[in-house]
This record gives structure tokens, C-alpha cells and sequence, in this order.
């Protein structure tokens, strides 16, 4: 079995199982814990607060008037590297062609040479991200290892697809079984990491905001 | 008062404390709010002790970095992991004595921070559970346990010359208004902060004179007469539900429809949000803040208003209250009855910087320096509206702002809405007069 082979059969095979299993304890571990029931009376019906929770799922992608001017830079640094990651996995087609073969639809992408620019300035974003990371105090002093391999794994990806699309400095079949391997990393890593806020993120703003609704109060 | 001691702990039992009160409130939410932080570190920009110092202790997140730290090692998915190979150390009784300033000295628990997080998380609700590990630990400062020990055992916080029942009965005499007292079968119960009783005896008698103009059947009980609950803040939680306790027993006993919690916004947060779990059933009453309850009169055109002669005024939005209690409308209500000229603080409503003295921080002696800092973002945004008066509807912040004022010699006292309200009631002799007591 050459490299491409095993990156794209049994090392992916492998990580996409470590993956699913590894999601899924994460979320059982803290969903088989107790839940507390309030018994204090809501202000607001369920309906509206279940709303409320909605409103805060979307409205927490953008800052609150009050906190823009001191938030508004790092948090645009933060969605676009995430936008431009979602335009480079989604929208370019040899991927789409890959995720229809595993979903069995496919959609329409982008040029190849839209995603490049993309891919670069998602990649310029990164770097942006780790310096910052590094120099604000406050990030320095929470980020532990989690941080650093998660952003780590994830610019490989990006790095490595790069590479493979440029053909530059080793066969493309080489390029490609990197690249893809280097996917299989980060599926591994995924649920063992702070990755995971990818599956946490809405429901967390959902739940915290219909709370909040429910006393009618601020979110 | 009686000698009370915060316990004298070994490392080994501090620790244990710590975990067991912890391990008592790790409920799935909590995990799942442990969980989702992405250490972006935002919340350290909502908080006001990290915008007065710039000093990254202050990040709202980090000051709950034990427990989240004890979470991951002990009961996360990944648990074993993180054992096996060291990326979590277990909690020392060092970093707790360490972590008491920040989650005492420098957090008011006012919640500014649960609404700026972009994964959505209450961090101000990790910080009151980990208030009650380190109450377990044995790390509650002085001063709060001293007064949760002595208000669960007495019902005041305190010792008193004179009892308080006594007091409210002699500023009823004072200030010439009924103050009802032990009636056993009312509509309505009454309850009043100490802060009230021993600084602001005219808000007192501003709540007994407005309850007379609107003729509600109410009453105050001698066995639960304090609105506040020193438990709540210490981190006590047993202690926080003996002293709610007594307010639920006494409001059932006189067979209440409404209990009624004066200015003082903790006290609403603990009865109105909190009692009701820790008694173990609903309520069998409402629970109102009197800001919110004059609104509602005021809406039924019960309460009626003439113009204030206050001129321009700006308002102190009480964390409690309106940020994590929900009373959003009815202070501004009022204030428009009255035809107060509102300057609106720059951040305002819900998005209002805490006084600085929320969450038991004014009581601390050794967090006193720390205050000032942050009471000065406070005072710079009240002084730019170029308001004439500061008003505000809970007694913390006004004894807080009063504080400041003696201390940084600011030119503005803080005046109280219900005060206000008892001032203009229409169609009393006081609105007409304009007499103030």
C-alpha cells in the first residue's frame, strides 16, 4: 500500500472513526451528567424564551455596540480566518467532489485561483492569529497546549493543501497523500481538542441565551 | 456580635473542600460551559476590573482556571487522560489562597462578561459556583462569612443596638408614616436591606409611604425583615438557603401573594432566581422588586406621578436587577412619569458598568484600593453625561457611589428612584408640598 493509499483507506478510515467516537464521548461525558431543574418561576413563556435563545445563537456573531470598539478587531480577525476556512474546505471542487462521494450530492464551487488567493489570505490570517495569540497578555496567559496543537494541525492542513495545489516540492501524488494525511490528523485530534467548539458553539449560545431569556434578563 | 471564625484549614482539607463543593454544582451545564471555552480571552474586555488595570488576572474566565483546571482532571471526557500524561496538575491549596482575590476581591459577579463571550458562556455563573468551593474551602473572606454566619444564625448580619424591628418602627415614627408590622394575613410582605435601616433610614420610609398611598395590604415580619443574604455572597449555600428560608417561611406564614424585595439588587437576584431551587419546589408567591412592582401600578394607572423638580439626572442601572434580573422597563418608566430628564451613561441598561460594589466587594476591607480603580470608569461615565443627580434603585450601589464620593471627593450624591417616587406621589401632600423627610 503506497502513501496516497493508506491516507485515503485505512488512515482515513482510522481517523474519521476516532472522530465519530471521539465527538460522541465528549458530548455524552457531560450530557449523562445531572441537570438541575429550576423551579423558579420564568418571567417569560417557553416559546419566548426558546426564541430568546435563538436570537442569541445568531446575535453573538457580531459584537454588541458596547463592546465593538474594544473587541471589534480581534473578533474580525477570528471570524475571517474562519470564513476563509469554510470557503476553502466547501467551495473548492476537488473537495466538494470528495464530500459528494461521501454525502452523494455535490454543489457548485469556486475557481481554482479564487481559492488560492483565499487560501493564501486565510493562511496570512492564521499566522495573525498566532502572533496575536502570543503577544496579548490575556490570550498568552489562558492558551495551554490545546491551543497551539489545534492551531497547529489545522495550518498544516492548510499549509499542505497549498503545497499539493501549487505542486511544489515533491510529486503531486506525494503533495497530495501529505495533505491528506494531514487531514487525517486533524480528524484525529478533533474531539481531544478545543476543536470541538466547532460542535459546541451553537448549542452553547443557544442554551446559555435562552436561559438568560427565560429571566427576561440581558444577552 | 459573636466572634465568628472563617475555619483554619489544613492545604489537604482546603483542597478537599474545594472539590467537594465544586463536584456539588458540576452539573452537565456547567461541564458544558467548562468545555466550550476557546481561551479567546474576550471577556477580559466587558470586565471593568481588567479595563480600570489591564492586568490579565482580571479576565473573567481565568478566575475560575482551578475549578476549570479540577473539571478537566477529574471528571472531563478526557479525564485520564489528562492524569496520565500531566496536562492538568491537581489544585493546590496555594492557587485557591491565591484564586480568593479574584474571585472575591475582584468580581463583583455582575455578569457583563456572560454577554460578551462569543461560545455564549455564563461565566458569571461559573464564578458564583466556584464562590461556593472556596466557601468550602474555607476561603470566604472574613468579612462575609462573619455576617452569612450571623445572619443565618440571627437573621441579621450584624449585631444591632437595637433590634431591627425596633428601628423600622422608630423611623415610621420619625418620618411620620405607618411602617406595618407582623400582620398575619396580607396581600403583600415586606422586607428591607440593613443598609437601608443603618444608612438610609428615608428610603425606608420612602417604601412604608408609598405602600400606604397605594393602600396595599402589606406588612413587615419581625422574623424576616432583611432583604439581604450575606450566604449568596460568601458562597455559602446552605447558609444562602437558611436565610431565604426565613423570608419564605414568614411570607407563607402571613400568607402573602407577593414578597416584595426593597433596592437592593442581590437580595432580588437570591429570592427572585435563586430560592426557589434551593427550597426544592416553586414558590407559593410572587416574587417582585419594588422598582418592578411600581412600574406595574404605574402601567394599571394606580401609581400616579407629578413632574420631579430633580432636572437632569443620569441612572445607575443595578446589575441584579437589570442585566441578570430582568427588570428592564419599569425604572425608566417611572423616571418618564415623573419627567425626569434623562442622560443615558454611555453604557447603559443592560450593558451598564457594575457600581463596583456588587457581590459582597464593598464589604471587603482588602479589596478596597482595587475598588476605586474601577469605580473611577464608573464615575468618568457619569460625569460625562453632565448630569446634575445620579439616581439609582438598589442601596448597594447607593451606599457604593456614597463611598466613592467621600473618598475621590466627587461633586454628586446617588438619590434613590423609590425615594423619588415617594417625593412625587400625586394627589399626597408630600408631592404637593414638595417636601422631602
Amino acid at each position: 500500500m503506497d502513501l496516497l493509499s493508506f491516507s485515503r483507506g485505512l488512515g482515513l478510515k482510522v481517523a474519521i472513526a476516532i472522530f465519530c467516537m471521539g465527538v460522541a464521548w465528549r458530548i455524552l461525558a457531560f450530557v449523562l451528567l445531572k441537570i438541575r431543574r429550576d423551579f423558579n418561576k420564568p418571567r417569560e413563556s417557553i416559546l419566548k424564551y426558546s426564541i430568546g435563545g435563538l436570537i442569541t445563537t445568531m446575535a453573538r456573531s457580531w459584537p454588541h455596540r458596547e463592546f465593538i470598539g474594544r473587541t471589534g478587531p480581534g473578533e474580525a480577525l477570528g471570524y475571517s480566518y474562519h470564513l476563509g476556512l469554510f470557503a476553502v474546505v466547501l467551495l473548492f471542487t476537488p473537495h466538494i467532489l470528495f464530500l459528494g462521494s461521501l454525502f452523494g450530492f455535490t454543489w457548485p464551487g469556486l475557481p481554482s485561483s479564487v481559492i488560492t488567493i483565499i487560501s493564501v489570505l486565510t493562511l496570512t490570517l492564521f499566522l495573525a492569529v498566532l502572533f496575536r495569540r502570543v503577544t496579548n497578555p490575556v490570550m498568552r496567559m489562558l492558551s495551554n497546549f490545546d491551543d497551539y496543537f489545534s492551531w497547529f494541525v489545522t495550518m498544516l492542513v492548510l499549509v499542505t493543501g497549498l503545497a499539493a495545489t501549487a505542486h511544489v516540492g515533491a510529486p503531486y501524488e506525494t503533495l497530495l497523500a501529505i495533505h491528506i494525511l494531514s487531514v487525517d490528523l486533524l480528524l484525529i485530534w478533533f474531539p481531544f481538542g478545543k476543536l470541538m467548539h466547532a460542535f459546541y458553539i451553537m448549542p452553547s449560545r443557544a442554551i446559555n441565551g435562552a436561559l438568560l431569556a427565560r429571566k427576561g434578563a440581558t444577552s | 456580635m459573636n466572634d465568628v471564625l472563617v475555619p483554619a484549614l489544613t492545604p489537604a482539607a482546603r483542597v478537599a473542600g474545594a472539590m467537594k463543593g465544586f463536584a456539588q454544582e458540576i452539573g452537565a451545564l456547567s461541564a458544558f460551559r467548562m468545555e466550550s471555552c476557546i481561551h479567546c480571552g474576550i471577556c477580559a474586555e466587558a470586565c471593568h476590573y481588567y479595563i480600570a488595570t489591564e492586568d490579565p488576572q482580571y479576565t473573567p474566565i481565568w478566575k475560575i482556571e482551578p475549578f476549570k483546571q479540577a473539571y478537566k482532571r477529574e471528571a472531563s471526557a478526557l479525564a485520564p487522560l489528562y492524569r496520565l500524561f500531566g496536562f492538568k496538575r491537581e489544585v493546590t491549596a496555594d492557587q485557591l489562597t491565591q484564586w480568593q482575590h479574584l474571585l472575591f476581591d475582584s468580581c463583583n459577579m455582575c455578569g457583563r462578561c456572560s454577554l460578551i463571550c462569543p461560545m455564549g458562556i455564563d461565566v458569571a455563573e461559573l464564578i458564583e459556583q466556584s464562590r461556593h468551593a472556596m466557601f468550602e474551602a474555607g476561603l470566604a473572606p472574613k468579612e462575609l462569612y462573619d455576617k452569612a454566619a450571623h445572619q443565618q444564625l440571627t437573621g441579621q448580619p450584624e449585631a444591632s443596638a437595637e433590634p431591627y424591628r425596633d428601628q423600622l418602627l422608630a423611623i415610621g415614627l420619625k418620618f411620620d408614616v405607618p411602617v406595618p408590622m407582623d400582620q398575619p394575613d396580607v396581600d403583600i410582605m415586606l422586607c428591607v436591606p440593613r443598609t437601608d435601616i443603618e444608612h438610609y433610614p428615608t428610603a425606608v420610609a420612602a417604601l412604608a409611604r408609598v405602600m400606604q398611598y397605594l393602600r396595599c395590604s402589606c406588612t413587615f415580619r419581625s422574623d424576616g425583615l432583611v432583604a439581604e443574604n450575606y450566604g449568596y455572597y460568601a458562597g455559602g449555600k446552605d447558609w444562602q438557603r437558611d436565610i431565604s428560608l426565613r423570608l419564605i417561611d414568614q411570607a407563607i406564614e402571613c400568607h402573602a401573594k407577593i414578597l416584595l424585595i426593597p433596592e437592593c439588587g442581590h437580595a432580588y437576584t437570591a429570592l427572585r432566581w435563586e430560592a426557589a431551587d434551593l427550597y426544592g419546589r416553586a414558590l407559593p408567591f410572587k416574587v417582585l422588586s419594588v422598582t418592578e412592582f411600581l412600574g406595574e401600578e404605574l402601567k394599571a394607572g394606580r401609581l400616579k406621578l407629578g413632574p420631579s423638580t430633580l432636572g437632569t439626572a443620569t441612572f445607575q442601572d443595578p446589575c441584579e436587577l437589570r442585566r441578570k434580573g430582568g427588570v428592564n422597563e419599569a425604572p425608566r418608566a417611572l423616571m418618564k412619569a415623573m419627567k425626569v430628564d434623562l442622560r443615558e451613561l454611555e453604557n447603559h441598561g443592560g450593558f451598564s458598568f457594575c457600581c463596583g460594589g456588587g457581590g459582597g466587594v464593598l464589604d471587603i476591607e482588602q479589596a478596597k484600593p482595587l475598588r476605586y480603580r474601577t469605580v473611577e470608569v464608573k464615575l468618568r461615565e457619569i460625569d460625562a453625561t453632565g448630569a446634575q443627580t445620579l439616581m439609582t434603585s438598589c442601596s448597594d450601589c447607593r451606599r457604593t457611589f456614597d463611598d466613592a464620593q467621600a473618598h475621590f471627593s466627587w461633586d454628586k450624591r446617588p438619590q434613590s428612584l423609590l425615594e423619588l417616587v415617594a417625593d412625587n406621589l400625586l394627589g399626597s401632600n408630600r408631592s404637593d408640598s414638595g417636601a422631602t423627610p
